[in-house]
């Protein structure tokens, strides 16, 4: 229970995926100018995370991990080559039914996250989190923990852009500096900020 | 017809500089960011950016009449999966050591927004040869972002470049230090800052 509440706090904060790992840039840049739509884009990026990682963990451990065909009689057979496209198609394929059933039970979820959904597919944090599962050997139980704890930090981060960024408004800026060019300098203050909570051990 | 006036030269600078994938469209930040530690994992990451993102739209642009415009997207990640899976390969077989640095990086090449962008808005509406230059402009574009990134990075924080020191001994004798800060994350994000500023500044003025 500690670890899986230490990787929890790991994943939001000091490991945080977009400020500690840079994933996720593109839509971060893009979607921050308002908070609304953050939070909307942040809760579909939990929502993907949750759900996509364990998915993926499930595929991975079952058919393509090296030895994971022993089942069907075939041990010596690896097609963890394979993740790459898997993934990515597990996640087109996921965002696309998630986009589905919410428009069939719950059109007030739809109409908040709707749009965002389809970004969701080519969000290099969704790939990144399913990538960094493999990568370290995370078992079920931390796959859905690390899945849920970077959607969360994800948001996090976004939110407090927005947040920022409606102060930046206001600001006397020089030609060239507004923009993409403030919005990367204060995302490197705001990493400086969450890295101090590495020291944070459970 | 002078050089810079062709079609073809256009096509190569256009996104090289005046368009900059990185600093002036924001594209493809994601990957740009987290390779940048040493020169040396720069500079195979945009080996293998330019390689899947000029491929990619050599052959989605020799695809484009046949590709039916309802499931288009789901093509163009085909192809470039498969060959960001093939760059993935090669490194592990290869270069095992540095393909351990770049660690998920490679595979994050197929969600870069830069290679699926180009593929929607060039590849499907040029001839091949455009869009394979189209596709080289974008990786040395983002290839001179990434490298000048890190090299600022591996200069001041490590003292080196590409593994080599350049920064005497007798300046470290006299009290000088290499830049922790440098390594870390934070950073990466204040010198693309200021790098998207000084750019900005540069295309405006010429304007």
């Amino acid at each position: 229970m500690v670890e899986l509440l230490s990787l929890f706090l790991n994943s939001v904060f000091a490991g945080n995926i977009l400020l500690a790992y840079f994933l996720g840039m593109c839509s971060f840049v893009a979607v921050s100018k308002n908070i609304e739509t953050a939070v909307g884009l942040g809760f579909a990026v939990i929502f993907v995370l949750t759900v996509t990682t364990p998915i993926n963990w499930l595929i991975f451990h079952g058919l393509l991990a090296p030895g994971a065909l022993a089942w069907a009689g075939l041990p010596d057979v690896d097609l963890s080559f394979l993740k790459l496209i898997i993934f990515i198609s597990v996640i087109a394929a996921m965002v696309q039914a998630i986009e589905i059933i919410i428009d069939r039970f719950s059109a007030a979820l739809y109409a908040g996250l709707g749009i965002f959904l389809p970004l969701i597919a080519v969000n290099c944090a969704i790939l990144g989190g399913s990538l960094f599962m493999v990568e370290r050997n995370m078992t079920f139980i931390e796959s859905v923990v690390f899945g849920f704890g970077a959607g969360v930090g994800w948001m996090l981060a976004i939110v407090a852009m927005a947040a920022a960024r409606i102060k930046l408004r206001y600001a006397d800026l020089p030609s060239g500096l507004e923009g993409f060019a403030i919005t990367m300098i204060v995302t490197g203050l705001m990493a400086m900020a969450f890295m101090l909570f590495s020291g944070i051990t459970m | 017809m002078k050089l810079t006036r062709t079609k073809a030269f256009k096509t190569f600078a256009g996104p090289a500089w005046y368009e900059n994938p990185i600093n002036m469209q924001m594209l493809g930040i994601c990957s740009a960011l987290a390779v940048t530690v040493q020169l040396k994992t720069a500079f195979v990451m945009t080996l293998a950016m330019t390689f899947v993102v000029s491929l990619s739209n050599l052959i989605i642009s020799l695809l484009r009449n046949v590709i039916p415009g309802n499931i288009r997207i789901i093509v163009e990640l085909a192809v470039i999966a498969s060959l960001v899976i093939l760059a993935d390969e090669f490194l592990r077989a290869y270069y095992f050591e540095i393909s351990k640095l770049l660690s998920v990086f490679v595979g994050l090449i197929i969600t870069n927004c830069i290679i699926l962008g180009r593929a929607e808005g060039f590849a499907l509406s040029n001839p091949p040869h455009l869009a394979f230059i189209d596709g080289l402009g974008n990786g040395v574009g983002y290839g001179s972002v990434l490298m000048s990134v890190a090299l600022i990075r591996e200069l001041f924080g490590s003292g080196s470049i590409f593994g080599y020191t350049v920064v005497p001994e007798r300046l470290y004798a006299a009290g000088y230090e290499d830049m922790g800060l440098m390594l870390l994350a934070p950073a990466a994000f204040i010198i693309i800052g200021l790098m998207a500023w000084l750019q900005k500044y540069l295309v405006n003025s010429r304007k």
